[in-house]
């Protein structure tokens, strides 16, 4: 047993309102620079839906993530390492920007400089990577929001077309029959992330401390075989600097022991962050599996108990600190994915072993049931919709369990459960526990499930170890204040590194 | 004396520029060390101009190595007569050759053309294309004259590849180049000229070739390594 640390996140998206606030702080805090107008470290999909980048889903156009030899290895899907060299002078599977969007801004300077006159001045838009008028603007990041347009753009959505070509079912977009929810993605810091695998430079890494993976911005020589390779397309080519870049899953927040941007200002508070102790050892042959269907029990595998002494015992010798161990076992993250069972990871079929989970949307069924007349927030409805409504399932289960609609069954079983128990009680009604038993659980675990989906507070939603005190320690004997390159020396009476007080704990 | 200059002096001076900067650059500017690709702009004009025109240069380069540093003697000791290496030489130089402009005519053409492309170029492409166009329209030029009787006959291993030999013996027989013709010793200007450019240019990516990529484990694993980060200034300007 080889343990490590990841510091993971799972999203409830029954809460997910579609606002877009973790998008914009994010792109405010890291990507609202020259040569990142595109980019969104962090974005919200409206499914189904053909996403951001266009497609992405399709990697039999990106060929991203891995896929098993004949002989049971892994292998990438952009082919071998040497076909990969080969292909340096042009990437083949590269997205051009037009695949994302082609970013731009309005002439706004012409509505608080133009003369007076009796004609209203106009801001056109303009591209902001060849500073020329646009025409007319044809897609955005979130072109298909809320299903905008989605009688035309929607059935090319990757796993739309796959339910119509293997259940022989069509999606619906029409107003009445469509079902939608919302999915914010952001960088997987996947257990065997497929960017760092395809980094002919070495310059992309996953940190031993926090599984944090990240790109050495000295080292990437702008070779662009992240950008492919990740299937999750999230890792993306910075056009002024010539260097990849991506999510950095708040790094510098994460090691004070605050939560990432995009958690700390999501509105729906249905980000959680904590800790997960994961076997090293294991990781490659849990990737490996041959089928399809067991790539999510297989990562559960590799998931270690914080409460087991011999898991503990393991941590410490690898020098895993009191206060991290302490962080596993009130993890938040850890409750989701391994106690209850709800969350889930994103296109495990991609064999990355992503580590950003989530717990499946309940409420399409749920307003499918009320919009027939019945009870919504009844055990028995639900089960039975859940039952009946093959088509958000199937779609669910082909982003979530690479298509095995019975864990999305289970999962949406004991979502509806909950309701239905916790209805109960806010109605002063007797505790139900054959609720709670027809999934699994006890009554008691139900409603700690329903404390921490629905009325947690920061301090259980983010529960992050500090790194930062011994290193602060560290950091100012090397780089001491006086030092002419340091940006707070200014000011050393006022500018301090913000620790201390923000430091979230029980 | 203008040949003492030119061809004793001058290479030495394009490769201290070279060495210097080459070094300078890897200790203050990593950041700045890429490609620094527009295929995210405009994909495919490129796929078809950037292999043509790297794998081209590679069989170029490879040609001028086996030409300047291979004396004539060798060859014709081993019975390669003068007729058969010239035929070789031209023959696959000129599909490397034809290659590479190729490449490098299409690469210019959809800078100049494609909008994005146009705007994310340096200033130092200038300079750079510049120098790397001329170098190669005079290269392909000298040898249409040469293999076409133009220059009367002119015998390049007698005349530039000793003196490039007698460059690494530090005792330069620039007297040599005297004789060579006008479109040679331009080529080799240009050529100088370039090496200097290198490590200045995004020229640069040519000494990052990721050969260890073939040979280390797929996931590299880092620590947070605080001692690793270095104390010294880097090289280019802080952010405001």
């Amino acid at each position: 047993m080889r343990v490590m640390t990841q510091v993971a996140m799972v999203m409830n998206l029954d809460k997910c309102i579609g606002c877009h606030t973790c998008s914009v702080t994010c792109k405010q805090a890291w990507t609202n620079r020259q040569g990142t107008e595109y980019v969104w470290f962090n974005n919200v999909e409206t499914l189904p839906g053909q996403g951001y980048p266009r497609r992405w889903e399709d990697q039999e156009r990106w060929k991203g993530g891995w896929e098993r030899t004949r002989s049971g290895k892994l292998r990438l899907r952009s082919g071998s390492r040497l076909k990969r060299l080969g292909n340096l002078f042009a990437n083949p599977d590269l997205p051009e920007i037009s695949d994302y969007y082609q970013p731009w801004t309005y002439e706004y300077k012409n509505l608080t400089e133009a003369p007076a006159g009796d004609d209203l001045p106009t801001a056109r838009p303009v591209d902001t990577i060849t500073g020329a008028p646009i025409d007319k603007i044809e897609w955005g990041p979130n072109w298909d929001d809320n299903l905008g347009g989605a009688v035309e753009h929607g059935p090319r959505d990757p796993i739309v077309e796959k339910i119509r070509d293997e259940v022989g079912e069509k999606i619906r977009f029409e107003f009445e029959q469509s079902f939608m929810f919302y999915l914010p993605r952001l960088c997987e810091h996947c257990l065997n992330p497929a960017c760092v695998s395809s980094c002919p430079s070495g310059a992309m890494y996953k940190r031993s401390e926090d599984g944090i993976v990240l790109v050495d911005q000295d080292q990437c020589r702008g070779w662009r075989m992240c950008v492919s390779s990740c299937p999750y397309k999230k890792v993306y080519f910075n056009h002024s600097t010539g260097k990849a870049e991506k999510c950095t899953f708040c790094f510098p927040r994460i090691e004070v022991g605050m939560p990432t941007v995009c958690s700390e200002t999501c509105v729906g508070r249905m980000r959680y962050l904590g800790v997960m102790l994961y076997d090293a050892d294991k990781v490659a042959q849990a990737a490996a599996v041959e089928d399809e269907h067991d790539l999510y029990p297989s990562q559960l595998e590799c998931f270690l108990d914080p409460h087991d002494p011999s898991v503990q015992a393991a941590a410490r010798a690898a020098g895993i600190t009191e206060e991290w161990l302490e962080a596993a076992r009130r993890s938040p993250v850890y409750d989701l994915i391994a106690t209850y069972q709800v969350a889930l990871p994103l296109h495990p079929e991609y064999r990355t072993m992503p580590m950003v989970w989530y717990v499946p949307p309940l409420s399409p069924v749920v307003e499918a049931v009320a919009a027939s007349g019945h009870d919504g927030e009844d055990a028995g409805n639900l089960f039975g919709a859940i039952d009946a409504m093959r088509i958000p399932v199937e779609y669910l289960a082909e982003i979530l369990t690479a298509g095995d609609t019975d864990v999305v069954d289970a999962v949406l079983h004991r979502m509806a459960a909950m309701r239905a128990y916790m209805r109960r009680i806010n109605l002063g009604e007797d505790r139900d526990e054959t609720i709670a038993r027809a999934v699994g659980l006890t009554g008691e675990e139900m409603e700690d499930m329903f404390r921490l989906l629905a009325i947690a507070k920061q301090e259980d939603r983010f529960v992050v170890p500090s790194a930062a005190r011994a290193d602060a320690e560290a950091l100012t004997e090397t780089h001491p204040f006086e030092d002419p390159g340091c940006p707070v020396a200014e000011h050393p009476d006022r500018v301090m590194l913000n620790l201390g007080p923000t430091r979230r704990s029980a | 004396m203008t040949d003492l200059l030119l061809w004793g002096v001058l290479p030495y001076v394009s490769i201290a520029l070279l060495v210097a900067g080459t070094v300078w650059r890897a200790r203050y500017d990593q950041f700045g060390w890429t490609s620094h690709s527009t295929q995210l702009h405009e994909s495919r004009l490129l796929r078809i101009g950037s292999p043509l025109f790297h794998l081209g240069m590679l069989f170029v380069v490879l040609g001028h190595v086996v030409g300047l540093l291979i004396p004539q003697s060798w060859t014709d000791a081993i019975g390669v007569s003068d007729h058969t290496y010239h035929l070789i030489a031209v023959g696959t130089g000129a599909v490397a050759g034809a290659a590479a402009a190729a490449g490098i005519g299409l690469l210019v053409y959809r800078r100049l053309k494609v909008p994005a492309v146009r705007r994310a170029t340096l200033r130092s492409d200038h300079l750079m294309y510049t120098f790397l166009l001329g170098a190669i329209v005079l290269g392909l030029l000298a040898t249409i004259l040469n293999s076409t009787g133009a220059t009367g006959g002119y015998n390049y291993r007698e005349g530039i590849s000793p003196w490039f030999r007698s460059l690494f013996t530090l005792s330069p027989d620039y007297a040599l180049m005297a004789g060579a013709p006008l479109a040679f010793k331009l080529h080799i200007l240009f050529g100088f000229t370039l090496f200097a450019l290198i490590p200045y240019s995004r020229l640069v990516h040519m000494f990052s070739a990721p050969v260890k990529y073939v040979f280390r484990p797929y996931v590299v694993y880092r620590s947070r390594g605080l001692d690793k980060i270095p104390a010294q200034r880097r090289g280019w300007e802080n952010t405001r």
